[in-house]
């Protein structure tokens, strides 16, 4: 793992290399080379599983994470590359030709994220959401709740309790 | 004439949600003849459900109803969790078969569909399509709390709270899940309900049809199927 | 006795049939539940499908041919019925039994599935049309071993008569093909699964495979109809098994007993095996019944 970790340092400006667990470590990469840097961990270091891609809304600082999680089956090791684009322009390199099932991944990103996968075969059809018209559901200035209550009929009465008030208050009643 | 089809043909391609299979368009026969098809209008029939009373023999429409609910013939499909919880149904432990309760594979030939817990939007567009091959006396059961008020996932973006918005339902069976004695007790409310002459919703389904079509299409955005599927 | 003096009597016969064919499916039902640990449904519940299935309100149809379709396969099962013999020597119950009826009752097992096949073609259903091509090609290698079988009692008898067939077989039990010719009736007998539709080869009409095969758009009244053809034909194919191999009957109580019999071979056979494949099938009966077949006819030729 480190002389990997070592060996990447000195190709690519990797940085924020985290250890989570013993075989498994997160790095980031900015936009412009991670998919080189995928590309060579699949066609060099033996990477040859692709494990998932996903996405993280950052509303604060303006921007999307993004994941890739590969894996070497032969000495089962987990690197995750996070690299950051621009909220007010989701856009990314396609990865769908390192992996056909990247084109999935991609697919749901565009549809719960809106971020754009130019070239990604099929990646304007809708995956979960047939006909969604509203901003992307996932990010993070998307209001479930008000949404729910203007399109779903909500069966008045219900009631709501804070998890961890009503445990304690049902466990502990006398404080 | 052009004129009229014209007007149609761009009312359908402002829909965005139109798909594209159901365009009207030009097809050469086999012999030659240049046919016109409008694939909405000429595979389906477009017109909406009628009526059937009940028989006007109070005595016989009884006996009819007892053979109704002895012999329920359950849809398998299983929109959510729920679908698990009907299997144990079959096993030598419960064992629905002694109430008369089959599975059927096809809508045509099933009398209730079982909406088996959370359902969303995407599924609902395919449940109203099977709800509606199913044939007259035909009853929906709510399984669980997502049917009755939207359950865990209340607020989710994507999930109904309330089944009887959309489809007419017979009978809720509460919890999440219910148990397999829970759904039996479920089904022998149906079986009473159905024997009191109570199990009408396919007639009550085509007397508020608008409402119904009205609630579907508000959270179904891509109604790109017709009103009713035959 | 004329032709129209007998068709009450035909009635009769094919209205007990139907009802002892109901109460054969639920007991047939009932047991394999047993064998599975379970109660399982009563006795009654055929009847109460049929009740059900026939007071549906609305019914969805899909032209001509797919109404005609369970119409031809009910006249199939009434075709087999028709011109086979219930009771040996009785005059009222041997139906409009005829030198040939035997090359007749083949050609109606065909017919049935044929009409069925047109009718479900128009239903429209990517499902039925290859539930249809699975049955039309399981069903062709079923005849093959029995119609060899068939071949080798003609033989033997020198008639295509069903009535002659029986009565060379009276005189006690020897005197049945089954002893007379044993490779003819193992040949018979496992052509007998197939055409039953019993497990092992029913994954036409599976609900787990492509649902439930070319019956797939029928509702309401046409399944119904389907529903009481599947009754009548299967007992009655019993009653022609029992006819061919096991001697006839006399009287109603004997032919209840040995159709039983036969009947619940089919069943048995079927709770212990599980189902074959089509092209299974096809293979396993172009192998082990098909050479029963050609040895029968070996058998009667030569020994």
């Amino acid at each position: 793992m480190k002389e990997l970790l070592q060996r990447l340092e000195y190709r690519f400006d990797v940085s924020d290399i985290v250890q989570k667990r013993e075989n498994q470590t997160f790095l980031t990469i900015d936009k412009k080379h991670t998919i080189s840097l995928i590309t060579h961990l699949r066609d060099i270091e033996n990477f040859s599983h692709f494990v998932l891609l996903t996405a993280v809304d950052w509303i604060e600082d303006n921007l999307f994470q993004l994941t890739y999680i590969l894996h070497n089956p032969e000495v089962n090791i987990d690197i995750a590359i996070r690299t950051m684009i621009s909220r007010d322009n989701p856009e990314m390199d396609s990865a769908h030709h390192l992996w056909e099932q990247v084109a999935t991944y991609q697919r749901e990103l565009k549809e719960m994220f809106g971020i754009n996968f130019p070239g990604s075969p099929g990646v304007n059809d809708s995956f979960i959401l047939e006909g969604w018209d509203d901003i992307p559901p996932y990010r993070r200035d998307f209001d479930t709740k008000k949404y729910t209550e203007e399109t779903y009929f909500p069966r008045p009465g219900r009631q709501t309790n804070d998890p961890a008030e009503y445990m304690k208050n049902k466990l502990y009643p006398n404080g | 004439m052009s004129e009229i089809n014209n007007k149609n043909t761009s009312g359908i391609e402002k829909d965005k949600f139109f798909a594209p299979e159901n365009e009207k368009r030009t097809v050469t026969a086999p012999d030659g003849q240049i046919i016109e098809i409008d694939p909405l209008n000429d595979y389906f029939c477009g017109d909406a459900p009628r009526v059937h009373k009940p028989h006007k023999n109070k005595l016989f429409e009884s006996f009819l109803n007892w053979a109704r609910a002895e012999s329920i013939w359950v849809l398998g499909f299983g929109t959510g969790c729920g679908s698990i919880e009907l299997y144990p149904l079959l096993t030598p432990r419960f064992d629905a078969y002694r109430f008369g309760i089959q599975m059927a594979p096809t809508p045509r030939q099933s009398s209730l569909m079982i909406i088996s817990g959370y359902l969303s939007v995407k599924t609902l567009k395919r449940v109203v399509r099977s709800y509606e091959q199913m044939q007259n006396p035909k009853f929906v059961m709510g399984l669980g709390s997502c049917t009755i008020n939207g359950g865990m996932y209340w607020d989710s973006y994507n999930t109904i709270n309330r089944l009887d918005y959309y489809l007419p339902v017979d009978t809720y069976i509460a919890g999440c899940m219910p148990r397999p004695e829970a759904l039996l007790a479920g089904f022998n409310h149906l079986k009473k309900a159905i024997k009191e002459g109570k199990g009408e919703g396919a007639n009550k389904y085509a007397e508020n049809f608008e409402w119904y079509k009205a609630n579907q299409k508000k959270i179904i955005k891509d109604w790109n199927m017709p009103d009713y599927n035959w | 006795m004329g032709v129209f003096t007998k068709i009450p009597y035909v009635l009769l016969g094919l209205f007990i049939l139907i009802n002892y064919g109901l109460l054969v499916t639920g007991i047939f039902r009932r047991i394999s539940a047993r064998i599975g640990k379970r109660i399982g449904m009563p006795v009654y519940q055929p009847w109460i499908n049929l009740v059900k299935l026939y007071a549906k309100r609305s019914s969805v149809y899909h032209g001509i041919m797919f109404y005609l379709g369970p119409v031809f396969r009910l006249g199939g099962g009434v075709g087999i019925f028709l011109f086979m013999p219930l009771i040996f020597g009785s005059e009222y119950f041997s139906n409009f039994s005829f030198a040939g009826d035997l090359i007749l009752i083949m050609y109606f097992m065909f017919f049935g599935m044929l009409g069925m096949a047109l009718g479900a073609g128009e239903g429209g259903h990517p499902y039925s049309a290859i539930g249809i091509s699975r049955g039309l090609a399981q069903f062709t290698a079923i005849e093959l071993p029995l119609t060899f079988a068939i071949i080798a009692i003609a033989i033997q008898y020198q008639t295509l008569s069903l009535t002659e067939i029986v009565a060379a077989q009276q005189g006690g039990i020897t005197h049945w093909v089954l002893f007379t010719n044993p490779f003819a009736t193992a040949a018979g007998m496992l052509s007998f699964l197939g055409a039953m539709g019993a497990s092992p080869f029913n994954v036409v009409r599976a609900p787990q495979e492509i649902p439930i095969g070319p019956p797939v758009e029928f509702n309401s009244g046409f399944l119904a109809v389907l529903r009481t053809n599947a009754a009548l034909l299967h007992i009655v194919e019993a009653i022609l098994w029992m006819n061919l191999f096991f001697g006839g009957a006399t009287n109603w109580i004997e032919l209840f007993i040995k159709s039983f019999c036969v009947y619940f071979f089919a069943l048995f056979v079927g709770t212990v095996f599980p189902r074959f494949r089509v092209d299974q099938s096809i293979r396993w009966y172009l192998k082990v019944p098909l050479i029963l077949g050609i040895l029968a006819i070996l058998y009667i030729k030569f020994i």
